[in-house]
């Protein structure tokens, strides 16, 4: 186990190193430079002093030199500086990555807690007219532009009914009491986590369903069957606890990629998270903010795929964690 | 062309499949009415590409069947451009990530060993990676820092190209790991042994033996993935790194969409809708055809 974990630490952190260096030249390659912005935003800038500044920030070596300076500065803790909020990056980062994490949780968990009675529901009874409206639900789900069920959203709750905030994530005040601060925190919540919700439900269900299936069409559930055990049993203790290992996997994954997965929903509701923070980074050439971002984006799914490992390893008492499978 | 590369059986299999069928006419309404749109545009005297501020959104008329965009553009008509931009990318995205996955799986099955477990760690790290604002960083990069002249990098055709690239980098993983697991059964089976003990060189037991064997799930793979990159597309679009205006597809013609809600709901809704139904139609015939070619699969 121990062996396990040390061969996935080092396996982690070469694709962390891997991933930096790669980011690091895509950023490199993305038009202008941080002394382009400085010229357009100081119009009494000379050419020379471009020259100048471009030599101070070591921006006239080559890129894999600028790298080695990064990577150096960065094993020893220093992250270096958002250019659009002026804050160290880690500072920026903290409180979005929290916000990314109550938004996506909430959805997380939500769609969750229908996806997996849906998909057991449509599985015990397949062919059923459930089962064929719930598979009907799941195609819509997955073929729907994230962007675009925002956009409806927004369109039906906020502009023509008026129940719901369009954006944003609170507009209280410091001195709103805590019930009406809860409120407003659950009514701005509510058409994302909607959002996220109904894009991640559809996979999710499919996901259930198809490990139900394939689950129940064991020879264990036949032999179950055979000796008379109640169906209630068959499905629960014999089918759901096989099906279980699989969609733990798979949930596990996803979990992982949440950090990054509400860009869309971010940017549409204007939820200051991670997402949204390394969109705007790219966009504004914000070359810190969008490095680091995009590593502990890679850094969650990474925790995400030892989790889900971990977790099969756990449910599925045949599995042994040994260095070689990692 | 498709019937005959899935022989007769499974073509009728197919067409049983209600969804399947009113997917497929469907998906063929769509690709026509798109490569006959400047013909279309031509016979009913409009064109899309003319804006005119003083007629913004008009509503439907005898006119503008759709009415006009925020520009004073004709909506139907710029659906229609924008959608042969979407189909083509998806298809074309399609295509490429399904040779290069085949390409990829084939090897690291059949070849097998250190090859294999290399190829594969490198699928599954890029399957596990944060893909969206990944590509997001490679639809922002400046091709003239990679030595593409400007003229080129400007060009029309330049920025459909990328895009396609681009789509594919995502694609190819699930197709890789497909061929891969069906070359490693193919590999066991007799005929494969028997072109072995005919001295057949790898390189054509994996083209000429295993490749041919695995044209049906590599039909439904490419099939599905259509769909899920039409939606990838017009998300980069949408985010405005896919394809540029003027230039229309689907995404972005969205991009306006949210600030124009009170004013236009509609602009909204219908390239949001069209992208919605051809990705269904996508997926819904890459399932009949997975219940075409394998009816001994436990489905619907």
């Amino acid at each position: 186990m121990n062996r396990y974990l040390a061969a996935r630490a080092v396996q982690t952190v070469l694709t962390l190193a891997i991933m930096s260096l790669v980011v690091f030249l895509l950023i490199g390659l993305m038009p202008g430079d941080p002394i382009d912005l400085m010229i357009s935003g100081d119009p009494t800038m000379k050419s020379e002093d471009a020259v100048r500044l471009r030599k101070a920030y070591g921006l006239d070596k080559p890129l894999m030199e600028r790298y080695a300076a990064w990577a150096f500065e960065a094993l020893q803790g220093n992250f270096g500086y958002s250019r659009s909020y002026g804050q160290p990056v880690l500072t920026v980062l903290w409180p979005r990555l929290l916000n990314t994490l109550l938004l996506a949780g909430i959805a997380f968990a939500l769609s969750v807690a229908i996806a997996l009675p849906l998909g057991i529901w449509a599985a015990a009874h397949p062919r059923s007219r459930a089962d064929y409206l719930i598979n009907l639900l799941c195609f819509a789900g997955i073929s729907a532009p994230p962007f675009w069920l925002a956009l409806l959203l927004i369109t039906l709750f906020a502009v023509k009914l008026g129940w719901l905030p369009a954006g944003g994530m609170a507009d209280i005040r410091p001195e709103t009491p805590w019930n009406a601060a809860l409120a407003d925190q659950l009514r701005h919540l509510a058409l994302p986590v909607l959002t996220l919700t109904l894009v991640q439900l559809s996979g999710y269900t499919r996901f259930m369903r198809g490990a139900m299936i394939e689950a129940l069409r064991q020879d264990y559930v036949r032999t179950a069957r055979a000796k008379g055990a109640p169906e209630r049993i068959v499905l629960w203790h014999h089918a759901f606890t096989n099906a279980l290992a699989p969609v733990l996997t798979i949930l596990a994954l996803s979990f992982g990629g949440l950090v990054s997965g509400a860009l869309i929903t971010e940017t549409m509701f204007s939820w200051p998270g991670m997402g949204k923070a390394i969109y705007q980074a790219i966009l504004e050439n914000d070359y810190n903010l969008a490095l680091i971002g995009l590593l502990v984006a890679t850094t969650a799914t990474i925790v995400g795929n030892l989790l889900a490992d971990l977790g099969y390893a756990w449910v599925d008492p045949r599995v042994s964690l040994s260095a070689g499978t990692a | 062309m498709t019937a005959a590369v899935l022989g007769r059986r499974a073509w009728s299999r197919l067409l049983r499949h209600h969804l399947a069928r009113v997917s497929l006419i469907f998906l063929v309404v769509m690709v026509v009415l798109s490569l006959a749109a400047p013909l279309i545009a031509g016979l009913r005297g409009v064109d899309p590409t003319q804006t005119d501020l003083f007629r913004r959104f008009e509503p439907p008329s005898g006119q503008f069947w759709l009415g006009t965009d925020d520009l004073g553009r004709d909506l139907f008509q710029r659906l229609l451009d924008g959608g042969r931009v979407s189909m083509l990318v998806g298809i074309s995205g399609a295509l490429l990530s399904a040779v290069l996955g085949a390409l990829i799986g084939v090897t690291a099955g059949y070849l097998g060993g250190r090859l294999d477990a290399f190829l594969m760690r490198f699928t599954d790290g890029v399957i596990s990676l944060p893909l969206l604002p990944l590509l997001i960083v490679v639809a922002a990069i400046d091709p003239r820092k990679l030595g593409v002249p400007a003229e080129l990098a400007q060009s029309e055709t330049f920025s459909l190209y990328r895009i396609v690239v681009i789509v594919a980098l995502t694609g190819w993983t699930t197709v890789a790991r497909l061929v891969r697991a069906e070359t490693l059964s193919l590999k066991a089976r007799d005929f494969t042994r028997a072109a072995q003990a005919l001295g057949a060189t790898p390189e054509r037991i994996m083209f000429r033996h295993i490749l041919p064997n695995a044209t049906g799930s590599l039909i439904v793979a490419t099939t599905i993935s259509v769909g899920a990159l039409i939606l990838l597309e017009s998300t980069l679009s949408f985010l405005g790194l896919g394809i540029q205006p003027p230039a229309a597809s689907w995404g972005n013609m969205l991009t306006g969409a949210q600030e124009l809600l009170q004013a236009a709901p509609m602009l909204a809704v219908w390239p949001g809708l069209l992208i919605f139904l051809t990705v269904i139609a996508f997926n819904f015939v890459g399932d009949g055809l997975q219940d075409a070619l394998d009816p001994r699969s436990e489905r619907r």
